[in-house]
C-alpha cells in the first residue's frame, strides 16, 4: 500500500513570530523555518507502518515555495520515498491546499492519507477533513494511534473529555496529533540519501486548480499586551492580593 | 440574513460554548436558529429553545450523530446550509473535527476560530499561536466559521423558541463507532471554569501532580490544567492540556504552578483576567504574562497558599 504524507514548511515553533509595522502580515524574513511538527509525527507514522511492513511506499508532497525543497528532504531523511513539490510562492488557503492534494491523490492512487491535524502558522486545522469532504473518504482526525488491518484502520481520537476510538475503511484521511509519536532525528547518512531521492516539481496549473484566495486579509495586528504585573513576597501577600485587589477570589 | 448555530451539548445540558456562539451569531444581525444534533436530543433542544433570541431550534436524532460521526453530521448539515447565510459552530475538538468538512462540500473557505465579528462578513482570528491577529474578509457567499467560545459572553436565558425536526443521517458507509473513554471528573469542565489551575514539568511524575494540583483546584472549586510537558511525560491526561494545541481557557484566575510559559501554552490562557505564576525560576517566560508572581519553589509555596487560603475563608 502507497501512503500520501502532506507535509507544511513553516516558522519553526520555537521563534515568537513579529508583525510586520505595516499590519501586512508576519514577518518571515530571515526566519528559521521548519517542517511543521504536526507533519513530523505525520512522516514518522507512515515510517513506521513502513518499517512493520503495512506500508510499501511514502510519498510526501508539500505546496510552497521552491525552499518547501528543504522541508521535503528532510522527510525523505526521515524514511520517506519520493517527493512531490507543488511550488508557488502564494499562500493557499486550506480549501485549494485540499483541493492540490485531492489532484494529487487522483495521480497517486494512495490507500490513505496522513497529515498534521494543523499547521502552527494558519492554526486553521482544516486542511485534511476538506480534503476527506473532497474525496468522499472517511476521516479520522486527531489520531493518537493507528491500527492498519487489511482494508480498515483502527483509529483512537483525542477529543474533549477522552479518546475515542473509530474504525475508518481505506482509503481514510487521519490527521496527527501530538501523541501519536515521537518524531525521529534523520542520520547524517539518512540525510545524504535523501539527496539522491527524487523531487517531482510542479505548478498547482499543472493540476488545474484555482488557488486564489477567498479571504482577504485586511491586517494582520498584535494582540494586545498584557500590563507587567508585580511580584509578591509570600503566599499569604498572594492570596490578599487576589481577595482585594484582583477581586478574584 | 439567517444564522444557523451547531449546538454544543451533553447528556441533555447544552453547554455554554453554544450560549457563547449564539452571541458571536447576534453581531451578523439576522435571525437565529440552533441545531441540536445527536442521539435523544429532546432535552437538549428545550434547553437550547431557552436562549434568548433564538428563532427556532431544529434537532436531528440518530446513533451516527450520537457518536459524533462527522460525516452524519455533514449529510446532516450541509443540505439545512441551503436556507442560511452564516453556519456558526463552537470551536470544541467535534466543531473542528466537523466545520471544515461542511465548508468543502459547500466549496466555501473556512474560518477558523473567531474572536471578533466585525461585521457579517470581516472577522479577527488569531494566528501563529496567537502571536497575531488576522483580519479577515470573506468574499463568499456563505459564511462557515468556528467560534472561539473563550472570548464571548454567553447569551442570556429566557427565550421560548419553536421546535422542529430536521433529517438527521443515519450510519456512514465506511466509519464504525468503536468505543469511546471519557475522563470522568467531579471538578468544573475546563473550558467553563472560572479558576483553572495548571501544573508543569516541574511537578516530577503523576502522583506528584495529583498531590499538589488537584487538592489546590478542589479547595478553589477550580478545573485542573496541565502544560503540554506535563501531558507529554503522562503527569496528566491528554485532554488537561491547555495551549495552542489543546484547550483553550480564558478564567478569571490561572493559576500555574510550576510551568515555564512557552510560547504554546500562553496561546492558550494569555486572555485570562487574572495569571498568577509560582516558579522557581525568576526569569520564567510565565512572569512576563503573570499579573502577580511569586518566586518560590512549589514544594513550600502550595502548602503555604493553601493555609492562606483557609485563613482567608476558602
Amino acid at each position: 500500500m502507497k501512503v500520501l504524507v502532506p507535509v507544511k514548511r513553516v516558522i519553526d515553533y520555537n521563534v515568537k513570530a513579529r508583525v510586520k509595522p505595516d499590519q501586512t502580515g508576519v514577518d518571515l524574513a530571515n526566519v528559521k523555518m521548519s517542517m511543521n511538527p504536526f507533519d513530523e509525527i505525520g512522516v514518522e507514522e507512515a515510517v513506521r507502518l513502513k518499517e512493520k511492513g503495512a506500508v510499501e511506499e511514502i510519498v510526501v508532497v508539500s505546496i510552497g515555495p521552491a525552499q518547501a525543497q528543504e522541508t521535503i528532504r528532510t522527510a525523505l531523511a526521515m524514511g520517506a520515498d519520493r517527493g512531490i513539490l507543488i511550488q508557488t510562492d502564494a499562500d493557499p488557503e486550506p480549501l485549494a491546499v485540499a483541493k492540490l492534494l485531492k489532484a494529487v491523490i487522483g495521480e497517486e492512487a494512495p490507500g490513505f492519507v496522513v497529515m498534521g491535524k494543523q499547521a502552527i502558522d494558519g492554526d486553521n486545522n482544516a486542511v485534511g477533513q476538506m480534503l476527506a469532504a473532497l474525496l468522499d473518504w472517511p476521516q479520522a482526525t486527531f489520531a493518537s494511534k493507528i491500527e492498519l488491518s487489511g482494508k480498515s484502520a483502527k483509529v483512537t481520537r483525542e477529543v474533549d473529555g477522552g479518546l475515542q476510538t473509530l474504525d475508518v475503511d481505506l482509503p481514510a484521511v487521519i490527521t496527527a496529533d501530538l501523541r501519536l509519536n515521537e518524531p525521529r532525528y534523520a542520520s547524517l547518512p539518512n540525510i545524504m540519501k535523501a539527496k539522491k531521492k527524487p523531487i517531482d516539481v510542479k505548478a498547482p496549473a499543472d493540476y488545474g486548480v484555482d488557488i486564489a484566495p477567498r479571504l482577504k486579509v485586511l491586517k494582520v495586528t498584535e494582540p494586545a499586551k498584557r500590563s507587567a504585573g508585580i511580584k509578591v513576597e509570600t503566599a499569604s501577600d498572594l492570596v490578599m492580593k487576589l481577595k482585594n485587589e484582583a477581586g478574584v477570589l | 440574513m439567517a444564522v444557523l448555530v451547531i449546538a454544543d451539548h451533553h447528556d441533555g445540558l447544552v453547554r455554554d460554548t453554544t450560549n457563547k456562539t449564539v452571541t458571536a451569531a447576534q453581531a451578523f444581525g439576522g435571525d437565529i436558529d440552533i441545531l441540536v444534533a445527536g442521539k435523544g436530543v429532546d432535552a437538549a433542544a428545550k434547553a437550547a429553545a431557552g436562549i434568548a433570541g433564538v428563532r427556532k431550534v431544529l434537532t436531528a436524532d440518530s446513533d451516527a450523530l450520537g457518536q459524533g460521526l462527522a460525516e452524519a453530521f455533514e449529510a446532516t448539515i450541509v443540505p439545512l446550509a441551503a436556507g442560511y447565510d452564516a453556519v456558526l459552530i463552537p470551536s470544541t475538538s467535534q466543531g473542528k473535527n466537523i466545520a471544515p468538512r461542511i465548508a468543502a462540500k459547500l466549496d466555501v473557505s473556512l474560518i477558523s476560530d473567531i474572536i471578533e465579528v466585525v461585521d457579517a462578513k470581516t472577522f479577527v482570528r488569531p494566528i501563529y499561536a496567537g502571536n497575531a491577529l488576522e483580519t479577515v474578509q470573506t468574499s463568499e457567499p456563505k459564511v462557515i466559521a468556528t467560534v472561539r467560545p473563550t472570548v464571548f459572553k454567553a447569551a442570556a436565558e429566557g427565550g421560548s423558541a419553536a421546535i422542529e425536526k430536521a433529517d438527521a443521517a443515519g450510519a456512514p458507509a465506511h466509519t464504525r463507532f468503536v468505543s469511546e473513554e471519557m475522563v470522568k471528573s467531579d471538578r468544573p469542565e475546563l473550558g467553563a471554569a472560572k479558576i483553572v489551575v495548571s501544573g508543569g514539568r516541574a511537578m516530577g511524575s503523576a502522583e506528584e501532580f495529583q498531590r499538589v494540583i488537584e487538592p489546590l483546584a478542589d479547595l478553589l472549586g477550580a478545573a485542573v490544567g496541565a502544560s503540554r510537558a506535563a501531558v507529554d511525560a503522562g503527569y496528566a491526561p491528554n485532554d488537561y492540556q491547555v495551549g495552542q494545541t489543546g484547550k483553550v481557557v480564558a478564567p478569571s484566575l490561572y493559576i500555574a504552578v510550576g510551568i515555564s510559559g512557552a510560547i504554546q501554552h500562553l496561546a492558550g490562557m494569555k486572555d485570562s483576567k487574572v495569571i498568577v505564576a509560582i516558579n522557581k525560576d525568576a526569569d520564567a517566560p510565565i512572569f512576563q504574562v503573570a499579573d502577580y508572581g511569586l518566586v518560590a519553589d512549589y514544594k513550600t509555596a502550595i502548602p503555604e497558599l493553601t493555609e492562606a487560603l483557609k485563613a482567608a475563608g476558602k
